[in-house]
């Protein structure tokens, strides 16, 4: 028995939402870059569900991009992090305030 | 079957992610995102991409989250008393989620469905994503190798500990080089460590 598409849309509608509400909400700012990652897998999941309904591989090759580039995005997040850290000894998001103002 | 697979792996997705957004603890959290990330691989699989599936297992599950845990490690970091901003926030956090909810649902049914037919040996096949990335999508891949490469540097760059490293880096090649006007440049940066540090 095959599973629609619109199931597959709808999960990733549901991560996507829960992502949001995490990068809202956490003080943490590993905590923001997990719900970030959240957000990431569910726009891969909507892509692939796609190229699933439109029977193309485009959407499978931007999900191959969009996991390199959250790779590169962590690893310079993480050491910005490592880097506020050193001066900071917090990374809590709402007591940095080096670009407030 | 295949319905079967789907609804337990996308409770367990959805079910996790909620796990890495309210956890307390950034370790939980982190290990959690790693549920979320098989569960998504897994419906990859069921979507007729295995190999994006296999990456994702690699790539996220493996290397991405490591790197998390290794910098929650590294910082030791406590679970916070309250993970959370103020109640205010959390509930318009919360409305706007609905309202999010709301829009990407009538979005995604607006678009309509056709019935998609079974996957063939030929829609899975990896040879044919290769094919149409090394031809058609070369430049961006080139691209992307170009952009890990920035990051690599510029992650250590970021990571890097003031003071501490400019005096090494620019003491080695001082000693080592030839007196003349070389040694003069050497100079400069031995003292421009030394005032960064």
């Amino acid at each position: 028995m095959m599973v629609p598409v619109s199931w597959y849309l709808t999960l990733a509608a549901a991560l996507f939402v829960v992502g949001t509400v995490g990068a809202l909400t956490r003080r943490n700012g590993i905590g923001i870059f997990l719900s970030i990652e959240v957000m990431l897998n569910a726009a891969n999941l909507t892509l692939v569900a796609y190229a699933r309904q439109l029977d193309q591989r485009t959407g499978q090759l931007l999900v191959f991009f969009v996991i390199a580039v959250a790779a590169a995005e962590a690893a310079v997040g993480l050491a910005l992090f490592i880097a506020v850290f050193r001066q900071r000894r917090t990374i809590d998001v709402n007591r940095i305030n080096l670009m407030r103002w | 079957m295949e319905k079967l697979t789907f609804f337990v792996f996308a409770g367990l997705a959805l079910g996790s992610a909620i796990v890495v957004v309210v956890h307390r603890s950034p370790v939980y959290a982190t290990l959690s995102l790693v549920l979320t990330l098989f569960s998504t691989a897994v419906l990859f699989v069921l979507l007729g991409a295995p190999f994006l599936g296999a990456l994702q297992v690699l790539v996220y599950a493996g290397a991405i989250v490591v790197l998390f845990l290794f910098v929650i490690m590294l910082l030791n970091i406590q679970s916070e008393e309250s993970a959370h901003g103020a109640g205010a926030q959390r509930w318009v956090a919360l409305l706007g989620a609905v309202i999010l909810f709301g829009m990407l649902g009538l979005g995604f049914w607006r678009g309509g469905f056709a019935s998609v037919g079974p996957l063939t040996a030929e829609s899975v096949s990896l040879k044919a994503l290769a094919e149409e990335l090394f031809s058609r999508y070369l430049l961006p891949f080139e691209i992307v190798g170009l952009l890990l490469l920035v990051a690599v540097i510029g992650a250590t760059v970021a990571a890097r500990r003031p003071g501490e490293d400019d005096e090494k880096s620019s003491d080695v090649p001082f000693e080592a080089s030839p007196p003349g006007p070389l040694s003069v440049t050497g100079e400069g940066e031995r003292f421009q460590g030394g005032t960064s540090s």
